[in-house]
């Protein structure tokens, strides 16, 4: 299987990998797949608490090309975005962005359950209760 | 000069030998005929090169020329070995012993067995992936027709211990039969100090051509026969019809003689080489080496690369080299390697996996250049691998409530 370019551009040059301090109030950690499914995901957003505008995203990654290319796009468009428009970032948009073939559909799925875990994450430390996402099946 | 990509996937398949390949030319187009042709000299020129060509054969693996049953390829002697004992000897028994990590053309090959009202028993491998002898021992029954365990695994290597295989089987009245496929032109087989009763095995593992192969069946101590699973004009002593494969099977037949006259040398420079790239590779932090150390072909390194995943990996460097990976992400079922879980690695360990390959025609430049990209995609992708920093801060990642998927 060929990759795209855009998810060979990610792989090789991916975009905010990184780590930031989980234990801040303003960073929201999202943590999502497992080692045994040979994909995990940790997807990490700091908000401006005074505009609720996502100022930073960084990840990092152990999977295939295409979940860390899925996770790279990610953080990428999340930066500048509120967090409601954090929301409304639909899985198959990567799928469209990176052309991922139906096999790899799950890696963008993941990343967007990342975003919402993160989300949900730094909404409880800022007192707020956590969003109920619907189950998906992956 | 280097040239790029690098083959390092010989297990999968093997380049032809520029030398097989000229033998095999004047059998397309100037010698044509078919070897069944009895009555002019276009099909006594094929059958002269048949016959040629299982000598060829029959020496690499110590067996007599009509021992030899010309194949498609290993998947059909599996399958005909397999099914052919069954049928054959029906009125003997039903049951098979065969291993948790035999190629698929034998597990799916039994797998039909069950349906057809057979029993088979899936020995479980130890840790190191050989076959556990005492198990084997106990497994057998009254019923017992076929015992089928491969020569050497195609994932990682190891050697399975023939000999003790066939000795269990003799002194039970049981049949033994070894897909052999990943040894025979690698490592000394040889029929007679084996003790095998069946055999299978494959022209483009060992760089012959595809779509050839062969099935040694015993005529002597005891005289075997397997029933033909298609029928029609009895070619092969009627064990397997249709029409032979004459260029195929000249260039297998050299590749056999090229196998048996430089196995020595090539076996001795490709081990060195083998070497040199595992102890690098092992040098990286939190490495494995999967499969028995010492029983294991001399080509061939299956290495997990923990906290990296192997799909990731080899997007890494596999525009310039050409490797396998246990990982799910490269195969269509998504599921890990099942041979790398039968050793008892978890699934993370599966995915973690490359196998390396090595050949004929691999160079020490090839392995230096392989052992630099691997290494550097390694640091690269733990840089960016959650569960890295997690292992370097010392988090038990089995503390951790993964949501599986
Ligand atoms: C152990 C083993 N058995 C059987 C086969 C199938 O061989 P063939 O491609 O000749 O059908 C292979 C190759 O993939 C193998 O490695």
């Amino acid at each position: 299987m060929a990759y795209s370019e855009k998810v060979i551009d990610h792989y090789t040059n991916p975009k905010n990998v990184g780590t930031l301090d989980k234990s801040s109030k303003n960073v929201g950690t999202g943590l999502v797949g497992a080692p045994e499914c040979g994909d995990v995901m940790r997807l990490q957003i700091e908000v401006d608490e005074a505009t609720g505008v996502i100022k930073d995203a960084k990840f990092k990654t152990f999977g295939c090309g295409s979940a860390i290319a899925s996770s790279s796009l990610a953080t990428e468009w999340l930066k500048g975005k509120s967090v409601d428009d954090a929301l409304k970032i639909d899985n198959m948009e990567i799928v469209e962005e990176l052309n991922l073939p139906p096999v790899k559909i799950h890696c963008s799925v993941l990343a967007e359950d990342a975003i919402k875990a993160a989300i949900n994450d730094y909404r409880q430390k800022q007192g707020l209760e956590a969003l109920v996402f619907e189950e998906r099946i992956h | 000069m280097l040239k790029l990509p690098i083959y390092l996937d010989n297990n999968a398949t093997t380049p032809m030998d520029p030398r097989v390949l000229e033998a095999m030319i004047p059998y397309f187009t100037e010698h044509f005929g078919n070897a069944a042709s009895r009555n002019h000299p276009f099909g006594w020129e094929a059958e002269e090169a048949v016959d040629y060509a299982r000598e060829q054969v029959a020496k690499l693996v110590g067996a007599d020329p009509k021992e030899i049953i010309f194949t498609s390829g290993a998947t059909e002697g599996d399958n005909l070995a397999i099914k052919g004992v069954f049928e054959m000897y029906a009125s003997k028994g039903n049951h098979i012993i065969t291993a948790n990590t035999e190629h698929k053309a034998v597990l799916d090959t039994c797998k039909h067995i069950e349906k057809l009202g057979g029993e088979v028993t899936y020995l479980q491998v130890k840790d190191n992936g050989l076959v556990d002898l005492a198990e084997l021992e106990a497994a057998i029954k009254p019923t017992t027709i076929l015992i089928s365990i491969m020569y050497a695994n195609n994932e990682i290597g190891v050697v399975q211990p023939v000999k003790e295989i066939s000795n269990i089987a003799k002194k039970n009245g049981v049949l033994f039969f070894t897909d052999a496929t990943q040894a025979v032109g690698k490592i000394p087989v040889d029929v007679q100090k084996d003790g095998i009763d069946i055999m299978a095995f494959t022209g483009h593992k060992m760089y012959g051509p595809k779509g050839v192969g062969a099935l040694y069946v015993r005529r002597k101590n005891p005289r075997v026969k397997v029933t033909a699973q298609m029928d029609g004009g009895g070619h092969e002593r009627g064990m397997r019809s249709g029409t032979l494969n004459v260029p195929g099977i000249v260039g297998f037949g050299k590749a056999c003689e090229l196998c048996r006259l430089d196995m020595e040398e090539d076996t001795k420079r490709i081990k060195a080489l083998r070497d040199k790239l595992e102890t690098a590779l092992l040098q990286i932090e939190e490495s494995y080496l999967n499969g028995d150390k010492e029983h294991r072909l001399p080509h061939v390194s299956n290495i997990s690369f923990k906290y990296v995943e192997g799909e990731g990996l080899m997007m890494g460097f596999n525009k310039n080299i050409a490797v396998s990976s246990g990982s799910a992400c490269t195969s269509a079922s998504l599921e890990p390697s099942y041979v790398l879980k039968a050793l008892g690695l978890g699934d993370d360990l599966a995915h973690s996996s490359l196998r390396f390959g090595l050949g004929r025609f691999t160079t020490e430049e090839q392995i230096d250049y392989t052992i630099k990209h691997v290494t550097d995609t390694v640091n690269k992708l733990r840089d960016m691998s959650p569960l890295w920093e997690m292992y370097k801060e010392g988090i038990d990642m089995n503390s951790i409530e993964w949501a599986h998927h």
